[in-house]
Protein backbone atom coordinates (compact mmCIF):
# COMPACT_ATOMS: atom_id res chain seq x y z
CA UNK A 1 0.00 0.00 0.00
CA UNK A 2 2.73 2.47 1.00
CA UNK A 3 4.48 1.78 -2.12
CA UNK A 4 1.97 2.67 -4.27
CA UNK A 5 1.12 5.59 -2.39
CA UNK A 6 4.26 7.25 -2.18
CA UNK A 7 4.97 7.95 -5.62
CA UNK A 8 1.95 9.76 -5.69
CA UNK A 9 2.58 12.50 -3.04
CA UNK A 10 5.03 12.62 -5.24
CA UNK A 11 3.77 12.91 -8.07
CA UNK A 12 1.22 15.70 -6.62
CA UNK A 13 4.05 17.86 -5.51
CA UNK A 14 5.29 17.81 -8.37
CA UNK A 15 2.40 18.42 -10.15
CA UNK A 16 1.64 21.23 -7.65
CA UNK A 17 5.13 22.76 -8.44
CA UNK A 18 5.32 22.81 -11.82
CA UNK A 19 1.79 24.42 -11.88
CA UNK A 20 3.49 27.19 -10.08
CA UNK A 21 6.62 27.39 -12.08
CA UNK A 22 4.28 27.64 -14.89
CA UNK A 23 1.60 30.41 -13.64
CA UNK A 24 4.22 33.01 -12.49
CA UNK A 25 6.34 32.01 -16.05
CA UNK A 26 2.70 33.35 -17.35
CA UNK A 27 2.32 35.84 -15.10
CA UNK A 28 5.74 37.44 -16.17
CA UNK A 29 5.22 37.23 -19.47
CA UNK A 30 1.48 38.30 -19.47
CA UNK A 31 2.20 41.74 -17.17
CA UNK A 32 5.29 42.58 -19.96
CA UNK A 33 2.40 41.66 -22.65
CA UNK A 34 -0.03 43.47 -20.78
CA UNK A 35 2.42 46.34 -20.78
CA UNK A 36 3.03 46.20 -24.05
CA UNK A 37 -0.44 46.21 -25.32
CA UNK A 38 -1.29 49.18 -23.00
CA UNK A 39 0.96 51.12 -24.52
CA UNK A 40 0.52 50.59 -27.94
CA UNK A 41 -3.06 51.56 -27.81
CA UNK A 42 -1.80 54.88 -27.47
CA UNK A 43 -2.47 56.24 -31.05
CA UNK A 44 -0.44 59.19 -32.32
CA UNK A 45 -2.71 62.37 -33.11
CA UNK A 46 -1.61 62.35 -37.03
CA UNK A 47 -2.80 58.54 -37.66
CA UNK A 48 -6.48 58.81 -38.14
CA UNK A 49 -8.78 56.24 -38.06
CA UNK A 50 -10.78 54.79 -41.30
CA UNK A 51 -14.39 56.20 -41.23
CA UNK A 52 -16.79 54.77 -38.83
CA UNK A 53 -13.76 53.19 -36.89
CA UNK A 54 -14.75 52.20 -33.27
CA UNK A 55 -13.30 54.47 -30.01
CA UNK A 56 -9.71 53.63 -30.44
CA UNK A 57 -10.07 51.17 -26.93
CA UNK A 58 -13.43 49.44 -28.56
CA UNK A 59 -11.38 49.31 -31.97
CA UNK A 60 -8.13 47.02 -30.59
CA UNK A 61 -10.45 44.67 -29.24
CA UNK A 62 -12.33 44.22 -32.63
CA UNK A 63 -9.83 45.22 -35.54
CA UNK A 64 -8.39 41.69 -35.95
CA UNK A 65 -5.31 43.75 -38.43
CA UNK A 66 -6.43 42.02 -41.91
CA UNK A 67 -5.84 44.60 -44.41
CA UNK A 68 -9.50 43.92 -45.63
CA UNK A 69 -10.14 47.95 -45.40
CA UNK A 70 -6.51 48.78 -46.72
CA UNK A 71 -8.05 46.49 -50.24
CA UNK A 72 -11.08 48.03 -50.44
CA UNK A 73 -9.81 51.53 -50.26
CA UNK A 74 -9.97 52.79 -54.27
CA UNK A 75 -7.56 55.76 -53.17
CA UNK A 76 -4.33 53.74 -51.54
CA UNK A 77 -5.50 56.06 -48.49
CA UNK A 78 -5.48 53.66 -45.92
CA UNK A 79 -2.37 51.69 -44.69
CA UNK A 80 -1.96 49.34 -42.28
CA UNK A 81 1.03 50.13 -39.45
CA UNK A 82 3.94 48.50 -39.67
CA UNK A 83 6.37 47.94 -36.40
CA UNK A 84 8.27 50.91 -35.17
CA UNK A 85 7.31 52.78 -38.32
CA UNK A 86 4.27 53.89 -37.67
CA UNK A 87 2.65 54.86 -34.22
CA UNK A 88 -0.21 52.91 -34.63
CA UNK A 89 -0.65 49.65 -33.09
CA UNK A 90 0.95 47.60 -35.89
CA UNK A 91 -1.08 45.63 -38.17
CA UNK A 92 -3.84 47.97 -37.89
CA UNK A 93 -5.40 50.46 -40.20
CA UNK A 94 -4.67 54.61 -40.24
CA UNK A 95 -4.77 57.19 -43.10
CA UNK A 96 -2.19 60.30 -42.67
CA UNK A 97 -4.42 63.15 -43.96
CA UNK A 98 -1.36 65.10 -45.17
CA UNK A 99 -0.30 62.44 -47.49
CA UNK A 100 -3.42 60.86 -48.42
CA UNK A 101 -6.88 61.93 -47.31
CA UNK A 102 -10.34 60.29 -47.79
CA UNK A 103 -12.28 60.91 -50.36
CA UNK A 104 -15.28 60.15 -48.74
CA UNK A 105 -16.70 57.62 -51.15
CA UNK A 106 -20.27 57.42 -50.98
CA UNK A 107 -20.39 53.80 -50.98
CA UNK A 108 -17.52 53.82 -47.96
CA UNK A 109 -16.34 50.41 -49.34
CA UNK A 110 -13.80 50.26 -46.28
CA UNK A 111 -16.52 49.72 -44.09
CA UNK A 112 -17.94 47.18 -46.17
CA UNK A 113 -15.24 45.12 -46.06
CA UNK A 114 -14.41 45.15 -42.06
CA UNK A 115 -15.22 41.57 -41.40
CA UNK A 116 -15.93 41.94 -37.95
CA UNK A 117 -17.25 45.55 -37.64
CA UNK A 118 -14.26 47.19 -35.89
CA UNK A 119 -15.55 49.54 -38.68
CA UNK A 120 -19.35 50.03 -37.60
CA UNK A 121 -21.48 48.68 -40.46
CA UNK A 122 -23.75 51.05 -38.64
CA UNK A 123 -22.50 54.19 -40.67
CA UNK A 124 -24.03 54.46 -44.31
CA UNK A 125 -23.74 58.28 -44.60
CA UNK A 126 -19.96 59.08 -45.20
CA UNK A 127 -21.16 62.50 -43.83
CA UNK A 128 -21.95 60.99 -40.40
CA UNK A 129 -18.48 59.92 -40.16
CA UNK A 130 -16.63 61.16 -37.47
CA UNK A 131 -12.42 60.27 -38.34
CA UNK A 132 -10.96 63.36 -36.60
CA UNK A 133 -12.26 67.56 -36.38
CA UNK A 134 -10.00 69.76 -38.43
CA UNK A 135 -8.73 72.40 -36.60
CA UNK A 136 -7.05 76.23 -37.56
CA UNK A 137 -4.19 74.79 -35.87
CA UNK A 138 -2.36 77.89 -36.98
CA UNK A 139 -4.22 81.28 -37.17
CA UNK A 140 -1.50 83.44 -37.13
CA UNK A 141 0.25 81.61 -40.41
CA UNK A 142 -2.49 80.84 -42.28
CA UNK A 143 -2.86 83.18 -45.11
CA UNK A 144 -6.15 84.25 -45.02
CA UNK A 145 -5.70 85.82 -41.21
CA UNK A 146 -2.58 87.50 -42.72
CA UNK A 147 -5.31 89.56 -45.29
CA UNK A 148 -5.00 86.89 -48.44
CA UNK A 149 -7.62 85.12 -50.23
CA UNK A 150 -6.36 81.60 -49.95
CA UNK A 151 -9.46 79.52 -49.33
CA UNK A 152 -8.03 76.51 -50.03
CA UNK A 153 -9.03 74.75 -47.29
CA UNK A 154 -12.82 76.15 -47.80
CA UNK A 155 -13.08 75.85 -51.07
CA UNK A 156 -11.94 71.85 -51.33
CA UNK A 157 -13.76 70.54 -47.88
CA UNK A 158 -16.83 68.57 -48.94
CA UNK A 159 -18.75 69.52 -46.82
CA UNK A 160 -18.11 73.10 -47.77
CA UNK A 161 -20.01 76.04 -46.07
CA UNK A 162 -21.63 73.48 -43.61
CA UNK A 163 -18.44 72.30 -42.06
CA UNK A 164 -15.64 75.40 -42.92
CA UNK A 165 -16.92 78.69 -43.62
CA UNK A 166 -15.45 82.04 -43.77
CA UNK A 167 -16.28 84.66 -41.33
CA UNK A 168 -15.66 87.91 -42.41
CA UNK A 169 -13.63 90.12 -39.62
CA UNK A 170 -12.30 93.63 -39.62
CA UNK A 171 -8.79 93.26 -39.84
CA UNK A 172 -7.08 95.67 -36.97
CA UNK A 173 -3.52 95.95 -38.17
CA UNK A 174 -4.47 97.75 -42.14
CA UNK A 175 -7.25 99.46 -40.10
CA UNK A 176 -9.91 98.67 -43.35
CA UNK A 177 -9.25 95.36 -45.04
CA UNK A 178 -11.32 92.47 -44.61
CA UNK A 179 -10.08 89.19 -42.84
CA UNK A 180 -12.10 85.68 -44.32
CA UNK A 181 -10.94 83.44 -41.78
CA UNK A 182 -11.82 79.68 -42.11
CA UNK A 183 -14.27 78.62 -39.37
CA UNK A 184 -14.59 75.05 -38.82
CA UNK A 185 -18.19 73.59 -37.16
CA UNK A 186 -17.12 70.40 -35.69
CA UNK A 187 -20.63 69.25 -36.35
CA UNK A 188 -20.49 69.00 -39.54
CA UNK A 189 -16.31 68.02 -40.07
CA UNK A 190 -16.11 64.40 -40.92
CA UNK A 191 -12.46 64.44 -40.31
CA UNK A 192 -11.43 63.78 -43.96
CA UNK A 193 -8.29 65.65 -44.37
CA UNK A 194 -8.70 67.53 -47.70
CA UNK A 195 -8.27 70.66 -46.01
CA UNK A 196 -5.25 69.80 -44.45
CA UNK A 197 -3.58 67.56 -47.22
CA UNK A 198 -4.69 71.26 -48.76
CA UNK A 199 -3.64 73.37 -47.18
CA UNK A 200 -0.67 75.57 -48.72
CA UNK A 201 1.63 76.18 -46.25
CA UNK A 202 5.03 73.95 -46.28
CA UNK A 203 3.54 72.94 -42.73
CA UNK A 204 -0.19 73.10 -42.57
CA UNK A 205 -1.76 75.38 -40.23
CA UNK A 206 -5.38 73.33 -41.06
CA UNK A 207 -4.76 69.86 -39.38
CA UNK A 208 -7.59 67.21 -38.37
CA UNK A 209 -7.01 66.04 -34.72
CA UNK A 210 -8.71 63.38 -33.27
CA UNK A 211 -11.79 64.26 -31.50
CA UNK A 212 -10.44 63.99 -28.16
CA UNK A 213 -7.72 66.42 -28.69
CA UNK A 214 -10.17 68.70 -31.01
CA UNK A 215 -12.91 69.08 -29.04
CA UNK A 216 -13.31 70.53 -25.19
CA UNK A 217 -16.90 69.42 -23.77
CA UNK A 218 -19.21 71.36 -22.21
CA UNK A 219 -20.61 70.78 -18.81
CA UNK A 220 -23.36 68.18 -18.66
CA UNK A 221 -25.32 71.23 -16.10
CA UNK A 222 -25.32 74.01 -18.71
CA UNK A 223 -28.56 74.62 -20.50
CA UNK A 224 -28.36 76.11 -23.67
CA UNK A 225 -31.14 78.45 -23.27
CA UNK A 226 -31.85 78.94 -27.19
CA UNK A 227 -31.63 75.71 -28.42
CA UNK A 228 -34.30 74.93 -25.57
CA UNK A 229 -36.65 77.82 -26.65
CA UNK A 230 -36.47 76.31 -30.36
CA UNK A 231 -37.72 72.76 -29.01
CA UNK A 232 -40.08 74.14 -26.32
CA UNK A 233 -41.19 77.18 -28.82
CA UNK A 234 -41.25 79.25 -25.70
CA UNK A 235 -39.53 80.33 -22.98
CA UNK A 236 -39.08 78.13 -20.39
CA UNK A 237 -39.62 80.53 -17.69
CA UNK A 238 -43.31 81.87 -17.34
CA UNK A 239 -43.59 85.58 -16.35
CA UNK A 240 -40.19 87.33 -17.10
CA UNK A 241 -40.37 90.36 -16.84
CA UNK A 242 -39.54 92.14 -20.11
CA UNK A 243 -37.74 95.53 -19.65
CA UNK A 244 -37.91 98.18 -21.69
CA UNK A 245 -35.00 97.54 -24.54
CA UNK A 246 -31.72 100.53 -23.43
CA UNK A 247 -32.33 102.60 -27.19
CA UNK A 248 -29.21 104.45 -28.79
CA UNK A 249 -28.64 107.75 -27.35
CA UNK A 250 -26.81 110.46 -26.32
CA UNK A 251 -22.99 109.63 -26.70
CA UNK A 252 -23.85 106.85 -29.63
CA UNK A 253 -23.44 107.54 -34.15
CA UNK A 254 -26.95 106.71 -34.22
CA UNK A 255 -28.75 109.48 -35.71
CA UNK A 256 -31.69 107.62 -36.14
CA UNK A 257 -32.65 108.79 -32.24
CA UNK A 258 -32.38 111.80 -30.93
CA UNK A 259 -28.82 112.92 -29.68
CA UNK A 260 -27.16 110.95 -32.21
CA UNK A 261 -24.00 112.95 -33.45
CA UNK A 262 -22.04 112.52 -36.82
CA UNK A 263 -19.71 109.39 -37.74
CA UNK A 264 -16.00 110.57 -37.74
CA UNK A 265 -15.44 109.12 -41.30
CA UNK A 266 -17.62 109.67 -43.95
CA UNK A 267 -18.32 107.78 -48.19
CA UNK A 268 -16.66 111.26 -49.76
CA UNK A 269 -20.29 112.51 -51.51
CA UNK A 270 -20.49 111.69 -55.19
CA UNK A 271 -18.08 108.86 -55.45
CA UNK A 272 -18.86 105.65 -56.90
CA UNK A 273 -18.31 103.97 -53.50
CA UNK A 274 -15.39 101.73 -53.85
CA UNK B 1 18.21 0.58 -31.20
CA UNK B 2 20.56 -1.44 -34.28
CA UNK B 3 23.47 -0.62 -36.09
CA UNK B 4 21.28 1.28 -38.61
CA UNK B 5 20.37 4.52 -35.54
CA UNK B 6 23.99 5.53 -36.42
CA UNK B 7 23.47 6.22 -40.47
CA UNK B 8 22.66 9.53 -40.99
CA UNK B 9 18.99 10.51 -41.03
CA UNK B 10 17.09 9.20 -44.20
CA UNK B 11 19.94 7.93 -45.91
CA UNK B 12 18.25 4.48 -46.40
CA UNK B 13 14.90 5.81 -47.25
CA UNK B 14 17.12 7.91 -49.76
CA UNK B 15 18.62 4.66 -50.89
CA UNK B 16 15.52 3.17 -50.99
CA UNK B 17 12.95 5.59 -52.57
CA UNK B 18 15.35 8.25 -54.16
CA UNK B 19 15.54 11.68 -52.84
CA UNK B 20 12.41 12.64 -53.93
CA UNK B 21 10.46 9.68 -52.45
CA UNK B 22 12.06 10.33 -49.39
CA UNK B 23 11.45 13.74 -49.40
CA UNK B 24 7.91 13.69 -50.71
CA UNK B 25 5.72 15.09 -47.92
CA UNK B 26 8.24 17.94 -47.37
CA UNK B 27 8.41 19.37 -50.71
CA UNK B 28 4.66 19.29 -50.56
CA UNK B 29 4.84 21.19 -47.65
CA UNK B 30 6.99 23.57 -48.65
CA UNK B 31 4.73 23.86 -51.34
CA UNK B 32 1.80 24.67 -49.60
CA UNK B 33 3.56 26.58 -47.39
CA UNK B 34 4.52 28.77 -50.61
CA UNK B 35 1.29 28.79 -51.94
CA UNK B 36 -0.34 29.77 -49.03
CA UNK B 37 1.87 33.19 -48.98
CA UNK B 38 1.52 33.44 -52.53
CA UNK B 39 -1.92 33.39 -52.48
CA UNK B 40 -1.93 36.71 -50.76
CA UNK B 41 0.60 38.35 -52.48
CA UNK B 42 0.12 38.29 -56.26
CA UNK B 43 -2.60 40.42 -55.32
CA UNK B 44 -0.26 43.18 -54.06
CA UNK B 45 1.86 42.42 -56.41
CA UNK B 46 0.30 41.42 -59.96
CA UNK B 47 -2.84 43.37 -59.28
CA UNK B 48 -5.02 40.16 -59.76
CA UNK B 49 -7.09 39.64 -56.50
CA UNK B 50 -7.83 36.03 -55.69
CA UNK B 51 -7.29 36.66 -52.25
CA UNK B 52 -7.36 39.49 -49.94
CA UNK B 53 -6.10 40.19 -46.53
CA UNK B 54 -4.09 37.66 -44.67
CA UNK B 55 -4.02 34.96 -42.49
CA UNK B 56 -5.98 36.78 -39.60
CA UNK B 57 -8.76 37.40 -42.21
CA UNK B 58 -9.43 37.20 -45.86
CA UNK B 59 -11.76 37.52 -48.27
CA UNK B 60 -11.40 35.00 -51.29
CA UNK B 61 -12.30 35.55 -54.92
CA UNK B 62 -14.78 38.19 -53.00
CA UNK B 63 -17.09 35.30 -51.62
CA UNK B 64 -15.38 33.25 -48.94
CA UNK B 65 -14.82 34.80 -45.68
CA UNK B 66 -11.87 33.13 -43.31
CA UNK B 67 -10.99 34.38 -39.88
CA UNK B 68 -8.34 33.08 -37.24
CA UNK B 69 -10.56 31.71 -34.71
CA UNK B 70 -7.90 32.14 -31.68
CA UNK B 71 -7.96 36.06 -33.25
CA UNK B 72 -11.64 36.09 -33.18
CA UNK B 73 -11.83 34.66 -29.56
CA UNK B 74 -9.42 36.89 -28.36
CA UNK B 75 -11.50 39.69 -29.56
CA UNK B 76 -14.39 37.68 -27.92
CA UNK B 77 -13.16 37.70 -24.50
CA UNK B 78 -12.05 41.30 -25.16
CA UNK B 79 -15.34 42.31 -25.19
CA UNK B 80 -16.20 43.03 -28.97
CA UNK B 81 -19.09 40.92 -30.14
CA UNK B 82 -17.66 40.70 -34.03
CA UNK B 83 -20.19 40.73 -37.36
CA UNK B 84 -21.30 37.66 -38.93
CA UNK B 85 -18.85 37.79 -41.55
CA UNK B 86 -16.00 37.10 -39.14
CA UNK B 87 -17.82 34.57 -37.24
CA UNK B 88 -18.66 32.74 -40.65
CA UNK B 89 -15.00 32.90 -41.27
CA UNK B 90 -14.18 31.38 -38.21
CA UNK B 91 -16.64 28.47 -38.51
CA UNK B 92 -15.44 27.98 -41.48
CA UNK B 93 -10.89 27.65 -40.70
CA UNK B 94 -12.47 25.86 -37.52
CA UNK B 95 -14.61 23.16 -38.53
CA UNK B 96 -11.54 22.52 -41.90
CA UNK B 97 -8.91 22.11 -38.87
CA UNK B 98 -11.27 20.40 -37.22
CA UNK B 99 -11.41 17.97 -39.58
CA UNK B 100 -7.81 17.51 -41.43
CA UNK B 101 -6.02 17.91 -37.90
CA UNK B 102 -5.50 21.17 -36.19
CA UNK B 103 -1.20 21.24 -36.40
CA UNK B 104 -2.27 21.01 -39.97
CA UNK B 105 -2.09 24.71 -39.59
CA UNK B 106 1.37 24.70 -37.94
CA UNK B 107 3.42 22.66 -40.56
CA UNK B 108 1.31 23.01 -44.20
CA UNK B 109 0.42 27.00 -43.80
CA UNK B 110 2.01 28.73 -40.86
CA UNK B 111 4.90 30.73 -42.48
CA UNK B 112 6.99 30.88 -39.30
CA UNK B 113 7.08 26.66 -39.74
CA UNK B 114 10.17 27.41 -42.26
CA UNK B 115 11.69 29.63 -39.99
CA UNK B 116 12.16 27.48 -36.54
CA UNK B 117 12.42 24.21 -39.54
CA UNK B 118 15.64 26.16 -40.51
CA UNK B 119 16.70 26.97 -36.74
CA UNK B 120 16.74 23.13 -35.79
CA UNK B 121 18.77 22.34 -39.45
CA UNK B 122 21.28 24.86 -38.16
CA UNK B 123 20.90 23.42 -34.77
CA UNK B 124 21.95 20.18 -35.65
CA UNK B 125 24.28 21.25 -37.90
CA UNK B 126 26.27 22.95 -35.60
CA UNK B 127 26.04 19.95 -32.90
CA UNK B 128 24.49 22.60 -30.05
CA UNK B 129 22.28 21.06 -26.73
CA UNK B 130 18.84 20.82 -26.36
CA UNK B 131 18.90 23.55 -24.08
CA UNK B 132 15.56 24.70 -22.09
CA UNK B 133 12.76 22.20 -22.78
CA UNK B 134 9.51 23.35 -20.81
CA UNK B 135 7.40 21.24 -20.22
CA UNK B 136 4.63 19.60 -22.42
CA UNK B 137 1.68 21.78 -21.12
CA UNK B 138 3.45 25.05 -21.43
CA UNK B 139 1.63 25.79 -24.07
CA UNK B 140 -1.85 25.79 -22.97
CA UNK B 141 -0.80 27.85 -20.27
CA UNK B 142 0.59 30.66 -22.45
CA UNK B 143 -2.70 30.34 -24.29
CA UNK B 144 -4.39 30.89 -21.24
CA UNK B 145 -2.35 34.03 -20.71
CA UNK B 146 -3.23 34.98 -23.80
CA UNK B 147 -7.03 34.84 -23.14
CA UNK B 148 -6.69 36.59 -19.85
CA UNK B 149 -4.57 39.28 -21.13
CA UNK B 150 -6.87 39.95 -23.55
CA UNK B 151 -9.54 40.10 -21.10
CA UNK B 152 -7.65 42.45 -18.99
CA UNK B 153 -6.63 44.61 -21.44
CA UNK B 154 -9.81 44.67 -23.99
CA UNK B 155 -7.14 44.07 -26.93
CA UNK B 156 -6.64 41.35 -29.22
CA UNK B 157 -3.77 40.70 -27.06
CA UNK B 158 -1.40 38.03 -29.21
CA UNK B 159 -1.64 40.47 -31.90
CA UNK B 160 0.76 42.46 -30.52
CA UNK B 161 3.52 40.04 -30.61
CA UNK B 162 2.55 37.12 -32.63
CA UNK B 163 5.29 36.48 -35.25
CA UNK B 164 2.96 34.29 -37.50
CA UNK B 165 0.84 37.25 -38.48
CA UNK B 166 3.74 39.88 -38.31
CA UNK B 167 5.45 37.55 -40.64
CA UNK B 168 2.66 37.12 -42.92
CA UNK B 169 1.23 40.50 -43.17
CA UNK B 170 4.71 42.31 -43.22
CA UNK B 171 5.41 40.20 -46.22
CA UNK B 172 1.96 41.05 -48.14
CA UNK B 173 1.20 44.94 -46.82
CA UNK B 174 5.01 46.11 -45.38
CA UNK B 175 6.93 44.59 -42.54
CA UNK B 176 8.80 47.69 -40.86
CA UNK B 177 10.54 45.88 -37.77
CA UNK B 178 8.46 43.22 -37.78
CA UNK B 179 11.30 41.32 -38.86
CA UNK B 180 12.81 41.49 -35.12
CA UNK B 181 10.33 39.30 -33.82
CA UNK B 182 11.28 36.77 -36.52
CA UNK B 183 14.51 36.85 -35.78
CA UNK B 184 13.80 36.10 -32.47
CA UNK B 185 11.99 32.87 -32.75
CA UNK B 186 15.09 31.44 -34.69
CA UNK B 187 17.43 32.22 -32.54
CA UNK B 188 15.71 31.01 -29.91
CA UNK B 189 15.02 28.17 -31.54
CA UNK B 190 18.63 27.98 -32.65
CA UNK B 191 20.53 28.62 -29.04
CA UNK B 192 17.79 28.84 -26.20
CA UNK B 193 15.24 25.80 -27.18
CA UNK B 194 15.44 23.07 -29.43
CA UNK B 195 11.80 23.31 -31.20
CA UNK B 196 10.88 25.37 -28.63
CA UNK B 197 8.86 28.18 -29.96
CA UNK B 198 6.49 25.90 -31.92
CA UNK B 199 6.62 22.90 -30.10
CA UNK B 200 6.60 23.82 -26.35
CA UNK B 201 5.63 27.42 -26.36
CA UNK B 202 3.07 28.98 -29.48
CA UNK B 203 -0.48 29.45 -27.88
CA UNK B 204 -1.79 29.47 -31.52
CA UNK B 205 -0.36 25.74 -32.14
CA UNK B 206 -1.50 24.92 -28.75
CA UNK B 207 -4.87 26.64 -29.72
CA UNK B 208 -5.36 24.69 -33.25
CA UNK B 209 -3.97 21.27 -30.90
CA UNK B 210 -7.06 21.68 -28.70
CA UNK B 211 -9.14 22.51 -31.90
CA UNK B 212 -7.73 19.04 -34.06
CA UNK B 213 -7.92 17.33 -30.86
CA UNK B 214 -10.98 14.71 -32.35
CA UNK B 215 -9.86 15.30 -35.96
CA UNK B 216 -10.45 12.40 -39.13
CA UNK B 217 -7.05 12.72 -40.99
CA UNK B 218 -4.34 10.85 -38.83
CA UNK B 219 -1.02 8.96 -39.51
CA UNK B 220 -0.99 5.22 -38.77
CA UNK B 221 2.01 3.27 -38.04
CA UNK B 222 0.13 0.37 -39.48
CA UNK B 223 3.07 -1.42 -40.52
CA UNK B 224 4.50 -0.72 -37.46
CA UNK B 225 5.78 -4.99 -37.58
CA UNK B 226 8.50 -4.13 -39.84
CA UNK B 227 10.39 -1.09 -37.85
CA UNK B 228 14.02 -2.09 -37.74
CA UNK B 229 14.46 0.71 -35.25
CA UNK B 230 16.69 3.10 -37.39
CA UNK B 231 15.13 5.64 -35.27
CA UNK B 232 14.98 8.43 -37.77
CA UNK B 233 11.06 8.96 -37.19
CA UNK B 234 11.73 10.11 -33.94
CA UNK B 235 15.01 12.58 -35.20
CA UNK B 236 12.83 13.84 -37.99
CA UNK B 237 9.33 14.46 -36.22
CA UNK B 238 9.03 18.02 -34.10
CA UNK B 239 6.54 16.81 -31.54
CA UNK B 240 8.42 12.79 -31.73
CA UNK B 241 6.26 12.26 -27.91
CA UNK B 242 3.62 11.16 -30.46
CA UNK B 243 5.21 8.45 -32.03
CA UNK B 244 5.95 5.88 -29.22
CA UNK B 245 2.77 4.68 -28.78
CA UNK B 246 1.86 4.40 -31.73
CA UNK B 247 4.59 2.59 -32.57
CA UNK B 248 5.78 0.65 -30.05
CA UNK B 249 2.13 -0.24 -29.59
CA UNK B 250 0.98 -4.33 -28.94
CA UNK B 251 -1.17 -5.84 -31.62
CA UNK B 252 -3.76 -4.84 -29.45
CA UNK B 253 -3.47 -1.65 -29.59
CA UNK B 254 -3.88 1.58 -32.06
CA UNK B 255 -0.96 2.07 -34.99
CA UNK B 256 -3.21 5.36 -35.20
CA UNK B 257 -1.02 8.31 -33.76
CA UNK B 258 -3.96 10.03 -32.33
CA UNK B 259 -2.30 12.58 -29.97
CA UNK B 260 -3.04 16.31 -31.01
CA UNK B 261 0.05 17.53 -30.76
CA UNK B 262 0.68 15.82 -33.89
CA UNK B 263 1.07 18.45 -36.96
CA UNK B 264 0.67 15.29 -39.75
CA UNK B 265 3.78 17.02 -41.73
CA UNK B 266 4.10 13.53 -42.88
CA UNK B 267 7.93 13.79 -42.40
CA UNK B 268 7.83 10.48 -40.77
CA UNK B 269 6.30 8.77 -44.01
CA UNK B 270 9.09 10.01 -45.69
CA UNK B 271 11.92 9.38 -43.67
CA UNK B 272 10.90 5.77 -42.93
CA UNK B 273 13.01 3.13 -45.21
CA UNK B 274 10.51 0.14 -44.83
CA UNK B 275 7.17 1.93 -44.72
CA UNK B 276 6.06 1.81 -41.30
CA UNK B 277 3.55 4.90 -41.42
CA UNK B 278 1.08 6.24 -44.00
CA UNK B 279 -1.77 8.77 -43.76
CA UNK B 280 -5.27 7.39 -42.74
CA UNK B 281 -8.38 8.50 -40.54
CA UNK B 282 -8.76 7.85 -36.93
CA UNK B 283 -11.64 5.19 -38.33
CA UNK B 284 -9.36 3.27 -39.84
CA UNK B 285 -9.49 -0.78 -38.00
CA UNK B 286 -7.02 -2.31 -40.19
CA UNK B 287 -4.94 -5.14 -38.16
CA UNK B 288 -1.78 -3.77 -37.36
CA UNK B 289 0.23 -6.31 -35.45
CA UNK B 290 2.59 -5.14 -32.80
CA UNK B 291 6.52 -5.65 -33.74
CA UNK B 292 7.22 -8.91 -31.91
CA UNK B 293 3.51 -9.71 -30.57
CA UNK B 294 4.68 -13.54 -30.65
CA UNK B 295 7.54 -13.32 -28.27
CA UNK B 296 5.54 -10.71 -26.30
CA UNK B 297 2.41 -11.99 -25.66
CA UNK B 298 1.58 -12.57 -21.68
CA UNK B 299 -1.79 -14.41 -20.91
CA UNK B 300 -2.43 -10.91 -18.99
CA UNK B 301 -2.73 -8.90 -21.85
CA UNK B 302 -4.49 -12.00 -23.33
CA UNK B 303 -7.04 -11.79 -20.58
CA UNK B 304 -7.14 -8.30 -21.09
CA UNK B 305 -7.87 -8.30 -24.93
CA UNK B 306 -10.63 -10.45 -24.53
Amino acid sequence: MSATKKPKVVDRRRFLMDAARAAAGCAVAGSLLAVYARDARALPAEALRPPGALPEEDFLAACIRCGLCVRDCPYDTLVLAELGVDGAATGTPFFTARDIPCEMCDDIPCVKACPTGALDPGLTEIDEAKMGIAVLVDEENCLNALGLRCDVCYRVCPVIDEAITLERQHNERSGHHAMFMPVVHAEFCTGCGKCEKSCVLPEAAIKVLPVRLARGKLGEHYRLGWEQMDENGAPLVDGLIDLPDRLPGPGTDNLATPGGFEPTFRLPSGGTGQ
Amino acid sequence: MSAKTKLPIGQEAIEKKGWIGAHKYLLLRRISQAIFLLLFLIGPWFGLWIVKGNLAGSLTLDVLPLTDPLVLLQGIVARHWPEMTAIIGALIVGVAYALIGGRVYCSWVCPINPVTDGAHWLHEKLGLQKGWQPKKNTRYWVLGMVLIVSALTGTIAWEFVNPITMLHRGLIFGIGFAWSFVIAVFLFDLFVSRRGWCGHLCPVGAFYDLLGTKSILRVSARNRAACDDCMDCFAVCPEMHVITPALRGKGDETPLILSPDCTNCGRCIDVCSVDVFRFTHRFDQSPAPGRDDAATQSPARDARAA
